[in-house]
């Protein structure tokens, strides 16, 4: 990026290229030195997820990978390694929440259509959204950034990382595959919104549309498929006039060819059921099944139909009649029938200590510390498609790392410091100790401020008074 | 035939609502029973924790705490062996009882209609049966505050046991305080952007006029109280007409019930400090997210903190992410009297894990338990009846396997008014079903 602005202004170049070339020199050897550089964290009680926990543990980072993990005396780190001595505190993978609408500019709601399968997230992405670093201080590094819930089938997903302070193109995890947001149940029945004076509802209004709006838009992909396929297959092209290309089907065939992960926003297990149907119709997976609240009673359906199984929020119900036979023991009860489980936000405040919805799912229901952990990483991590770089501790992956100051199912813990790919984004000391900074910087701007206000006025009221000589003069 | 189809229908609908909230079973001995817990690691709160302790219930009060107990003819012994014991907790701000699904206007009942509404009052809308209760009490929480919300004068609050066949049954203590949402300008709201200029000048323009009304009640409340007075002591005959409206001011006014005031930014605070001041009525702060930019006034005002909820995203953008985890140890730090609430009803069993929260960002530990428990009691006036285990309170006691403010921890055994209240709820009742499906 850096040299392409450079090249562009061949000018600057010429006139300052001994001070450019110092420059670049020293930028390809600081990006060799951070591809090298060595931290070691040390006597952490290192929870791997995938390995079991290691107390006494070490891991090695080097650049931006995980490249050694185990007890202290078997990593061995490089002379020049950093090492941050973690006695006392647990090291876990970066949590991923496979459910959250933060740093989206304005709306997640494209609210005009029944199907807006067509419209992306990563367009309007910002890296301007305080709850992402407040998320990092609660240990949280991934998030599935889906459209709202207002459509049957709403828009295409972004997986990023919370970044903070980096432009927002570096933010998006650039393997990870695409995804859409589907919804079924009370917000995309539009008789649960209530439309301006004038504007007629829109269809759905009932489950049964919902349903309708579903098969409807497949059955158009795969006429549009067809049309494709015969203009492919036809020999003289020249002569005919190709089929319109339409975004909403290509988004829609894409589903169907199986390249997009469907995440289906669900409660009741009616509902489920009828999407699954669906979808073995149409020939596809639901990839997984978010917030579906009612997924205990139909487990095994969401098993069998062999997705990438459900995102939920452990514990929150009641808040509407689709929410009220949402029970805690929900993630207990579908782990046990072979879904795989990721506990999930939805929410900018929730994202912050998820960690605790994690250690829910061993109270109500009685999973294991082991099957608790997994549904704040790993599990998330493989129903996002990332599972090969995120969510476990082990050597190859991505350093996405949290350091707790205790326990991560203890309430009485909070996160010290939350490092994505081996940097620092969130280091609990470094923030109190800007908090006097930004504060001086925000008394200072402030008197800035006032005084240009005030040299304004006074210039104001003297440009006042010289155009009224000036005019004088004239005369 | 067609009546009777009908019929079938009708009771078909009714079974299929469990909306309609109710309660699971909540059959047992009553109050009446006795029961020793023997050999456990008892936390009166008030004094320090007694290894290998026991505690007796009987008639539905604590009789004794302590290393020996005398065990009533008859009792049912408990053995404590490796479990705690601790009063049961005290959510200072939920809205249980008044609402069962949020998004169902018909099941709420938080809200009245208007802005001045002293004379609605939890109490007699609370209902006993709502599924929402034992959810709340299977994690260790005997005892809310059921306020009403909104409006400018929201209602009065109740202050609740989370037991009982009937609201009067429920009752601790009604009313526990005249709840003001205290007017705030609308411009930059908590969250959300902020309006344009012509917006900003309409909700200044509001706030100013909200905040007339409510002095006005209070001007009018008080000479109402005072012809109120007059009639009792001078002349019975000449009784001011009767103001339902004003009639529910009339204990306010003479001291009897405080103002428990909403209010989060630091300017209402101030505001809000100013009216009680003016009124001459003390006042009980609740909400309270800006408390850190104001505790030198709480402190020399003695205004007590209802502080929560805790888990909630800081106003401001340039707020400390852990503002609302560090209010509680600068209210202890500057020694200000203060419990926690979480502001709902669903997740009231969140009550624990929030008081923690608050003790990962600096409040000690035993802070954090006082908070759920003796302080809340203290603030309400009740320290004499719940808030800790001390002989000849109400036996609101739970058993444990651990710190109660752990989530891993788990509850073995709840006492409300000394009933011994099955672990159960609409929650393990679908679990232990849909764990049954073939």
């Amino acid at each position: 990026m850096s040299q392409l602005r450079i090249s562009n202004c061949g000018f600057i170049v010429r006139r300052t290229s001994v001070a450019i070339v110092t420059l670049i020199s020293t930028f390809q050897l600081y990006a060799q030195t951070a591809a090298n550089r060595e931290i070691l964290i040390r006597n952490a009680t290192v929870m791997t997820i995938t390995n079991g926990t290691i107390p006494g543990g070490s891991v090695l980072i080097r650049g931006s990978k995980i490249v050694a993990v185990g007890p202290d005396d078997q990593v061995r780190a490089g002379a020049g390694a950093e090492v941050i001595d973690a006695t006392g505190r647990y090291l876990m993978p970066g949590i991923i929440d496979t459910h959250s609408h933060t740093a989206v500019e304005g709306s997640v709601n494209e609210i005009s259509l029944p199907n807006t399968g067509m419209v992306r997230v990563h367009d309007a992405l910002t890296n301007e959204d305080i709850s992402a670093y407040r998320q990092l201080a609660g240990g949280t590094t991934t998030a599935n950034i889906l459209h709202g819930s207002a459509n049957a089938i709403g828009g295409q997903n972004a997986v990023v990382k919370w970044k903070w302070g980096r432009p927002i193109s570096e933010w998006p995890i650039a393997d990870a595959p695409p995804g859409i947001k589907f919804a079924l149940g009370e917000n995309p029945k539009s008789a649960n919104f209530s439309p301006p004076a004038g504007v007629a509802k829109q269809y759905p209004a009932t489950r049964m549309g919902v349903a309708e709006v579903v098969r409807d838009s497949f059955t158009k992909a795969r006429a549009y498929m067809a049309e494709w396929d015969t203009w492919n297959a036809s020999r003289n092209k020249a002569n005919l006039i190709p089929p319109r290309r339409d975004l909403l089907m290509e988004e829609m065939a894409e589903i169907l060819r199986g390249n997009v992960q469907v995440h289906a926003h669900c409660y009741r297990s009616d509902e489920i059921v009828m999407l699954i149907n669906l979808a073995d119709e149409f020939g596809f997976k639901i990839a997984t099944f978010q917030h579906v609240l009612e997924g205990y009673k139909v487990a095994k359906e969401i098993a069998a139909h062999g997705g990438l199984g459900a995102g939920t929020f452990i514990d929150w119900w009641g808040f509407k009649a689709e929410s009220y036979d949402g029970i805690p023991h929900n993630v207990a009860l579908m782990t046990r029938n072979g879904v795989l489980v990721s506990v999930n936000s939805d929410s900018d405040e929730l994202a912050r200590h998820l960690n605790l919805d994690a250690a829910k799912a061993m109270k109500y229901g009685g999973l294991s510390e082991e099957e608790a952990l997994k549904t704040a990483t790993i599990n998330a991590a493989r129903q996002l498609g990332v599972g090969h770089r995120i969510g476990s501790i082990e050597p190859g992956k991505d350093a996405d790392l949290v350091l707790w100051s205790g326990h991560p199912f203890s309430t009485y813990s909070r996160v010290e410091t939350t490092m994505i790919e081996g940097e620092v984004y969130f280091d609990r000391n470094r923030d109190l100790q800007q908090r006097e900074d930004r504060k001086r910087e925000k008394e200072a701007l402030l008197t800035q401020e006032r005084e240009a206000e005030e040299r304004e006025k006074a210039r104001a009221k003297s440009t006042a008074g010289g155009s009224k000589r000036g005019m004088g003069n004239e005369r | 035939m067609k009546l009777r189809t009908m019929l079938l229908c009708a009771a078909l609908m009714t079974a299929s609502l469990p909306i309609a909230g109710q309660s699971v079973i909540l059959n047992n001995p009553g109050p009446g029973g006795a029961y020793v817990i023997r050999n456990a690691t008892i936390y009166p709160v008030t004094s320090a924790p007694i290894e290998s302790g026991s505690i007796v219930i009987a008639g539905g009060k604590i009789v004794a705490v302590g290393r020996t107990v005398d065990t009533p003819e008859g009792a049912t012994v408990i053995d404590g062996t490796g479990l705690s014991v601790y009063p049961g907790m005290i959510d200072s701000g939920t809205s249980i009882g008044l609402t069962e699904v949020g998004s169902v206007a018909g099941t709420r009942d938080i809200q009245e209609l208007g802005d001045l509404n002293p004379n609605a009052v939890a109490a007699v809308a609370l209902n006993p049966h709502s599924n929402v209760i034992p959810v709340t009490r299977i994690n260790g929480i005997t005892t809310v505050l059921t306020e009403p919300g909104g409006g400018i004068i929201s209602g009065q609050s109740a202050l609740i046991q989370l037991s009982g066949w009937t609201p009067p049954e429920m009752v601790l203590k009604s009313p526990a305080g005249m709840h003001i949402n205290f007017p705030r300008v609308r411009t930059t709201p908590l969250s959300g952007q902020p309006q344009d200029e012509e917006g900003e000048k309409r909700a200044k323009k509001q706030y100013t006029s909200q905040l007339e009304k409510l002095r006005d009640t209070f001007r009018d409340a008080k000479a109402y109280e005072k012809a109120l007075s007059a009639s009792e002591k001078i002349n019975a005959q000449h009784r001011p007409e009767k103001d339902l409206i004003l009639h529910a001011l009339v204990p306010v006014v003479r001291g009897d019930v405080p103002l428990v005031i909403f209010a989060n930014l630091e300017a209402d605070i101030r505001e809000a400090m100013k009216f009680s001041d003016e009124v001459g009525i003390r006042m009980i702060l609740s909400g309270g997210q800006e408390v850190q930019r104001v505790l030198p006034e709480l402190r020399s005002k003695n205004v007590p903190v209802l502080l929560g909820p805790i888990w909630t995203l800081p106003g401001k953008e340039d707020d400390p992410y852990d503002l609302l985890f560090s209010n509680a140890a600068a209210l202890h730090q500057a020694g200000i009297r203060f419990a926690i609430r979480t502001g709902g009803a669903h997740n009231a069993r969140h009550l624990p894990y929030q008081a923690a929260a608050c003790a990962a960002f600096g409040l000690p530990k035993e802070e954090a338990l006082r908070a759920v428990t003796i302080s809340p009691a203290e603030i309400f006036g009740v320290a004499d009846r719940i808030g800790s285990l001390e002989a000849g309170k109400i036996a609101n006691v739970i058993v444990t396997d651990g710190d109660p403010l752990e989530i891993r921890t788990n509850l073995v055994r709840l006492f409300i008014g000394g009933e011994d209240i099955p672990l159960d709820s609409y929650h393990t009742l679908q679990y232990d079903k849909f764990s049954r499906r073939p």
